[in-house]
């Protein structure tokens, strides 16, 4: 092909469409590549965009409505921009039994006003004997307080 | 010599700081190793530091402790392999889990690895299956479902695609157990599901793994990518001509797909809709292919059916529960973790002698076993023992084995409001009893527990006839079971609910 050797040495950011379009290729060979796609999509840009539907379906030959069904089954498949810090607080009964339940409602009081944070619940994160269990950020905790969660705002910039 | 010390890097002790603990032992020129859990999870970190008598335990280490336990002055827990926890139990599923490092091969070799599997393929497909039937194995996803004829009826189906599926979804709150085995010893999956597909003809087998679980999944990756190398998977089987090939999944935050053909579905690339049955996965499963869906555990025991004969596993346990589960202790509980045992210990046995009792000190008023599905058991029938028809008995099940303690605080009415709150939650939305049931049983619990004293009996009537509805109408468990912790925690616990005994 004319020119391809002399591309540039910063190629131009690809935009998304191109991107979900490759990642979706990139799986076709899969069984079943549908989650695994949207997983990579989730895994570089953090969620599922409406304009990524109509990407994904024309590449796995489905129509967007099938696509649509099964990204808004999952709770994985966020449809928003994700929040700057995720708190997640484990509501499953085994952390029930070790106040949960309470820290819970006052994370979600805390940081109410807060978008920059997102309280949301999540059922049993198999960390079961050592509630009240829960992620920051993605990391997983033990024994969670509210302290140590106020402990963990703290250090970020808001 | 620079020291070996072992810090597990199961994401309970992650979670507890074992990272920063093993980065700490690191930089202070310590050699390294990363092992599972040995299950005694209120002692992670666990370190364990290798010395000619074995391996001794530091419990609870801190990176500040580093320099202490590599001096000899930090206080012990002596050799970790002699502790009462671990010496009364009877470990076969879970007997390398925390011993050895997840994905080194040696040492999964000379703990007795592929001894398994290096028979089976001696042996003919059928004979591998007729040696799981006389294990008496029965699923340990919840169903207690005999795994000898599921095999059969998959080896049986024609095809010349099929499929084996393990279930690693692990939706039910208070159990653990399959993440831990994955993340301590994955290669012992591998090697069940490798011998569940040369028992059934299968080539191609998927592990679905729950996205809660990144640690798992990582574990797990690794392990058969080393299995790969090694020729475990992949064209031949361990130079047998036999090819098997093993990815993982990745669930994506629904309980619901942990039912087994919800499962399939998902894998499928479609929404976690449970299937109507028949047809069952075993003759029409993945992509329509028989296929064999078992628990993690499940295939986990396998290796050691295969190598020490069917009838060693069948000699533990009781009734029709056979060889061992593995408990997982979990809510309030003061010692927490893992108990592998042979069916037939009661209740009590657990709860208290390797649970300590409750973590608040309080008296135990309740245990949920078997998951969010599963009965509240009163403390006045601890003596119950731990199999699956005696549980069934009791109006309790078994389920995964988990065991999730209540000290006296528990609000058992506002449990039952919880129960239905997560089937309307986590339901899949196809039949009505479920969908629609169980978001008015919380408006039913609401009133029960805040409405006038005097509607309060008629209230109730409806909440029976709710589950009842539910029990009869719904397409699988997840409705038909959400009725097992709302009843039981009803009946034993009217005063919960504004009644009187
Ligand atoms: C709502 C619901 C959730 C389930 N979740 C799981 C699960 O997380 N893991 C599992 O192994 N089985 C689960 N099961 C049971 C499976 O449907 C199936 O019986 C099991 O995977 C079969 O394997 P086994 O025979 O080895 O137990 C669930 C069942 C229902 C109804
Ligand atoms: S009982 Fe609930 S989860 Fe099961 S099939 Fe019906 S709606 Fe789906
Ligand atoms: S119930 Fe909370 S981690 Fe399992």
């Amino acid at each position: 092909m004319p020119g391809s050797s002399a591309a540039p040495p910063t190629a131009p950011p690809a935009s998304r469409a191109d991107r979900v379009r490759a990642l979706a290729t990139d799986r076709l060979t899969l069984r079943g590549p549908l989650l695994p796609i949207l997983h990579a999509v989730m895994d570089e840009f953090g969620w599922i965009a409406e304009e990524d539907l109509p990407i994904i379906a024309d590449v796995l030959n489905l129509s967007r409505a099938d696509v649509h069904g099964v990204v808004t089954f999952y709770h994985d498949f966020r449809r928003t921009p994700p929040p700057a810090h995720r708190v997640q607080i484990c509501r499953g009964e085994a952390c029930q039994a070790v106040g949960a339940q309470g820290l819970y409602e006052a994370a979600t009081d805390r940081f109410a006003d807060d978008t920059t944070i997102e309280v949301a619940e999540v059922f049993c994160l198999g960390n079961c004997a050592l509630g009240p269990s829960g992620t920051i950020d993605g990391h997983l905790l033990g024994r969670l307080t509210l302290d140590r969660i106020d402990a963990a705002a703290a250090g970020w910039s808001r | 010599m620079r020291p070996v010390v072992w810090v597990p890097a199961d994401a309970a002790a992650v979670a507890a700081g074992a990272d920063e603990v093993a980065a700490a032992f690191a930089a202070a020129g310590a050699t390294v190793r990363r092992n599972g859990s040995r299950g005694m999870l209120w002692l992670e970190p666990l370190v364990e530091i290798e010395t000619p008598a074995g391996r001794i335990g530091y419990a609870a280490c801190t990176p500040e402790e580093v320099a202490a336990v590599l001096e000899g002055s930090r206080e012990s827990i002596g050799l970790v392999e002699a502790h009462p926890w671990l010496t009364y139990q009877d470990r076969v599923t879970f007997a390398r889990v925390g011993r050895i490092e997840p994905a080194d091969l040696t040492a999964y070799q000379l703990h007795g690895g592929l001894l398994g599997l290096r028979r089976a393929l001696t042996l003919d497909p059928a004979a591998v299956v007729a040696e799981v039937t006389a294990s008496g194995l029965r699923g340990r996803g919840g169903a207690g479902f005999p795994t000898g004829v599921k095999w059969e009826t998959v080896r049986t189906a024609a095809g010349e695609v099929k499929f084996v599926c393990a279930n690693a979804d692990e939706g039910d709150s208070g159990t653990f157990a399959d993440r831990m085995l994955i993340e301590g010893d994955p290669l012992s999956l591998i090697e069940g599901m490798t011998i569940a597909a040369y028992a059934v003809g299968a080539h191609e087998g998927f592990v679905y793994v729950r996205s809660e679980y990144p640690h798992a999944i990582a574990a797990l990756r690794r392990a058969i990518a080393v299995a790969t190398d090694a020729g475990i998977l992949g064209a031949s089987v361990l130079g047998s001509g036999f090819a098997f090939t093993l990815e993982v999944r990745v669930g994506a935050g629904a309980y619901i797909c942990g039912e087994e053909t919800s499962m399939l579905d998902s894998l499928e690339g479609k929404r976690g809709e449970v299937r109507a049955k028949p047809p069952i996965p075993a003759l029409q499963g993945l992509f329509g292919a028989p296929t064999i869906v078992n628990n993690v555990l499940s295939l986990a025991t396998v290796p050691m059916i295969l190598a020490d004969g069917g009838a060693a596993y069948a000699a533990r346990g009781i009734g029709r529960s056979r060889g061992t589960q593995v408990f997982q202790l979990a809510g309030n509980i003061a010692r927490g973790g893992v108990v592998e045992v042979p069916f037939g210990v009661p209740l009590r046995t657990l709860v208290e002698d390797w649970g300590g009792g409750t973590r608040s000190g309080r008296p135990v008023k309740a245990l949920q076993v078997g998951g969010p599905l599963g009965a509240y058991v009163p403390a006045t029938q601890l003596d119950l023992v731990a199999g699956y028809e005696e549980l069934a008995a009791a109006g309790a099940m078994l389920g995964h084995g988990g065991i999730v303690v209540f000290d006296d605080t528990m609000d058992a009415a506002a449990m039952a409001r919880f129960a239905m709150e997560f089937c309307a939650k986590e339901s899949c939305g196809k039949c009505t009893p479920c969908r629609i049931g169980s978001t008015r049983g919380v408006e039913v619990i609401d009133r029960i527990r805040v409405g006038p004293p005097e509607s309060r009996a008629a209230e109730v009537e409806l909440l029976q006839d709710l589950c009842l509805t539910m029990e009869r109408g719904s397409l699988c468990a997840m409705g038909g079971l959400t009725p097992l912790p709302v009843r039981s925690a009803l009946t034993h616990f009217p005063e919960d609910f504004g009644g009187s005994r």
